[in-house]
């Protein structure tokens, strides 16, 4: 069915040589600075892994720019809303299992304590 | 007075195939990504239970998955490349950029396993702690998709080998690249997640 309808209009180069290279030289970077911070103490030693998450959601976005061409064009508001939906799943499903388990950890009675009541 | 044209031109008429391809295989990707993000939780949660095992910080080395880093980034460059040259009917450059990536994914995938192997020798393997269970079902499903991803890349050179660049072939070879570049979004996650922070 889809086959029939004529591929009018193929807006073909989404991207270029150099949105490629810039995107590459951009995730270079990203990820050099992702191992100079944790290698050295270039930050606060409590701020690194803020850091690091910040260059790796600066990353994760240069990829999604650059390499996947998810941008601001009338034919991508689709793609950048399932995006958004996805984006807020994930943070749902990572930040509820942290947030929770945490809780769960410290609202736990030791073992020992358990074994005693059942006593 | 442009913008406008360009957008009623995409309001009066059903879209390319192509955007509409691109958009189904997208929604795929990020049901892929949030498939990752529950074993992503699952190892925040589990990465301190080491129960009594070796932890990150022993085990893993930074020079390996700086090396693994590097090939998957160069990989999803040569792919690129390779798309644009197929939308410009340029097929020995083509041929040249897939190649490179196979090569590229095929060192990623060699890495890793020698990675995994060196850990089993040393009795890290997924059974030794929560840990590590965790550890190998979130870096290992990455490699299963790249595993995936390189066996779905050899058939879609042949294909163009054997029916040439029509528009249906270009189609699965766009989607084969937006599976790739995603691939890469995962790595940066666990990269930070398990690798750059495990090894504090």
């Amino acid at each position: 069915m889809m086959e029939q309808v004529p591929d009018v209009n193929e807006n073909e180069a989404s991207g270029s040589v150099a949105t490629y290279t810039v995107g590459l030289a951009f995730a270079l970077l990203l990820t050099g600075a992702s191992f100079l911070v944790s290698q050295t103490h270039l930050l606060w030693a409590p701020g690194v892994t803020a850091g690091l998450v910040v260059l790796a959601i600066a990353q994760m976005g240069v990829h999604l720019v650059f390499f996947l061409h998810i941008g601001t064009g009338p034919d991508n508001t689709n793609n950048v809303l399932a995006l958004a939906f996805g984006v807020l799943i994930v943070l749902l499903v990572m930040s509820g299992s942290l947030w929770i388990m945490a809780h769960l950890n410290t609202n736990m009675m030791p073992a020992s304590a358990i074994l005693q009541m059942q006593r | 007075m442009n913008t406008q044209v360009v957008n009623t031109q995409v309001a009066s008429g059903p879209a390319p195939v192509r955007t509409v391809v691109a958009y189904g295989f997208w929604i795929f990707l990020l049901s892929d990504i949030i498939l990752f993000s529950a074993l992503f939780a699952s190892y925040a949660v589990l990465s301190a239970q080491t129960a009594g095992g070796p932890a990150g910080r022993e085990l893993f080395e930074l020079r390996h998955v700086g090396a693994e880093t590097l090939c998957l980034l160069f990989s999803s460059y040569t792919c690129g490349l390779g798309l644009l040259s197929i939308g410009r009917r340029r097929m020995s450059a083509f041929y040249l950029s897939f190649g490179l990536t196979f090569v590229l994914g095929a060192a990623f995938l060699g890495l890793e396993i020698s990675e995994f192997a060196g850990l089993i020798a040393r009795g890290a393997g997924p059974s030794r702690s929560a840990f590590l269970s965790a550890f190998f079902s979130l870096v290992g499903l990455h490699g299963a998709h790249v595993t995936a991803g390189l066996l779905w890349l050899c058939f879609l050179v042949g294909q163009t080998y054997a029916k040439g660049p029509r528009d249906f072939v270009r189609r699965r070879l766009l989607c084969f690249s937006l599976f790739w570049h995603a691939l890469d979004i995962i790595w940066v996650g666990l990269l930070t997640l398990v690798y750059l922070m495990g090894a504090r």
